[in-house]
């Protein structure tokens, strides 16, 4: 998703990741469905159950310590894990899962396709 | 949107005089509303179902009422409203430009910066004595709950997926697992295909109309018959369809609607090359034309991925667009052999 707020803004004190460590963060990660690109740090799960909250495919767990990915292959890439896991442990592309707004966007030359709602025709 | 409280700060007022700036609003939905509703779902001027974003009191809330988040899409706000319907509460508008939540969400609109600034253009914290607020759960592709807490103070409480679970919900203090769930029921399809039709509306008139000129009836009724099955029948009956992806349940839906007219220009009066011509015609060009709107069908699910739409439209785009070429080159030919009376 194109719209991510960075969580290492360097002014602020109370931000739990620096960027500095970013793509260190990243490459502890595996992924965890060959059909999708969710990828989970079970090193980094703080156990805090909110992806087993905002998930609408019921792909997380509650665990013993930690979240158990418990079905993967259902995970639509909507990133709503990604965005409310506090301690940065998710990782997914996420996107729409849309034919119509991919379409459109390679006629248009888009990079990141996007719902078109606002006027346009095709949206999801 | 002027409020009583203007350009001096909400904290320099005490409550009871901003409250101009809170709207009333009911849990009751008028005709005007349903009338709305359905406008919205025929996709009649759909950037144009809004709500004015802010703060809205429902029934008489008191500091302690919960507070509901949800965008300015009218059936988003009359789909809240109408669920906690006798709660005192409050709802916060967010402005998401007249898009849904789940859409919104995806594009970053119904989102933590946008949430911020409506708590404090609203001066909540002065409004309500908890720091909570509900939101619809498929708001959080667009919210980092901890961000919301850390700018604001207000904790985010993501709620069910659907409106109608909050009553509840609100018993229960918690969604259960069956709460989380998003559903994609005969009845939320159905409720799509007027949209469907009405994208596909104007093209499949013209293409019958041109067909019907240039090859009669049968031709033309085949066309509608395969586009009204991509676009009304195949949301309908998505889960039934035989294989996974949406590609190939669309061809073989196609077929199976458009296979009776392929027969029944075979068993034509014409000539034995004319009549095997356009049934051949028939069975190459309207398959894919039903499966690319399968295909197209995707982005108004609740279950496919970028990925797998990625690589469906891998496999498939092309060999549609050879059939329904080859279909296309077929029929061209078979009707300048006609005009030229040599077949």
């Amino acid at each position: 998703m194109s719209l991510q707020t960075p969580c290492c803004i360097p002014t602020a004190r109370a931000c739990s990741c620096d960027c500095a460590t970013q793509s260190e963060v990243e490459g502890q990660h595996t992924s965890v469905s060959r059909i999708n690109t969710l990828a989970f740090s079970a090193g980094l799960c703080i156990n805090c159950g909110m992806c087993v909250a905002v998930c609408p495919h019921a792909v997380f767990a509650p665990g013993d310590g930690i979240i158990r990915v418990v079905q993967p292959d259902r995970c639509m890439e909507c990133g709503a894990c990604e965005r409310n896991c506090p301690a940065g442990a998710l990782l997914v592309d996420s996107g729409v899962g849309c034919a119509a707004a991919m379409i459109s966007a390679a006629l248009r030359g888009l990079d990141e396709p996007t719902c078109g709602c606002e006027g346009d025709a095709a949206c999801c | 949107m002027s409020t009583c409280c203007g350009s001096v700060s909400p904290s320099n007022r005490p409550h009871a005089l901003c409250s101009a700036e809170i709207r009333r609003i009911t849990g009751v939905l008028t005709l005007a509303d349903r009338w709305d509703h359905i406008k919205a779902r025929w996709g009649h001027r759909r950037s144009d179902h809004r709500v004015a974003p802010g703060l809205y009191a429902l029934g008489d809330p008191t500091p302690d009422s919960p507070v509901f988040v949800t965008a300015n899409y009218t059936l988003s706000f009359d789909a809240l409203r109408t669920a906690v319907n006798g709660v005192d509460g409050y709802i916060l508008v967010l402005d998401t430009r007249g898009v849904n939540v789940w859409c919104a969400a995806g594009k970053g609109t119904f989102g933590t910066d946008e949430i911020v600034n409506r708590v404090q253009a609203a001066a909540l914290s002065q409004v309500v004595s908890h720091r909570d607020l509900i939101l619809p759960q498929l708001g959080a592709p667009g919210v980092a709950a901890h961000e919301v807490k850390r700018r604001t103070g207000f904790r985010v409480v993501y709620g069910p997926v659907r409106a109608e679970d909050l009553p509840a919900y609100l018993r229960q203090g918690e969604a259960s697992p069956e709460m989380r769930r998003i559903r994609f029921t005969i009845r939320d399809r159905a409720a799509l295909v007027p949209v469907e039709l009405v994208h596909v509306a104007l093209p499949m008139v013209i293409a019958a109309a041109v067909l019907f000129l240039l090859r009669g009836p049968v031709a033309a009724v085949a066309a509608l018959v395969a586009v009204l099955a991509g676009a009304g029948l195949f949301p309908l009956l998505l889960p039934w369809i035989p294989t996974t992806d949406f590609s190939s349940k669309g061809f073989i839906l196609g077929a199976v609607v458009v296979l009776p007219f392929a027969a029944g220009e075979l068993l034509g009066d014409a000539t034995a090359s004319q009549r095997v011509g356009d049934a051949l015609a028939l069975a190459l060009a309207l398959p894919p034309v039903t499966a690319y709107l399968a295909l197209n069908f995707t982005g108004a699910t609740t279950f496919t991925s970028k990925t797998g739409v990625a690589r469906e439209m891998a496999t498939y785009i092309r060999p549609m667009a050879w059939l329904f070429g080859t279909g296309t080159l077929v029929w061209l030919v078979t009707t300048i052999l006609r005009w030229l009376d040599i077949a």
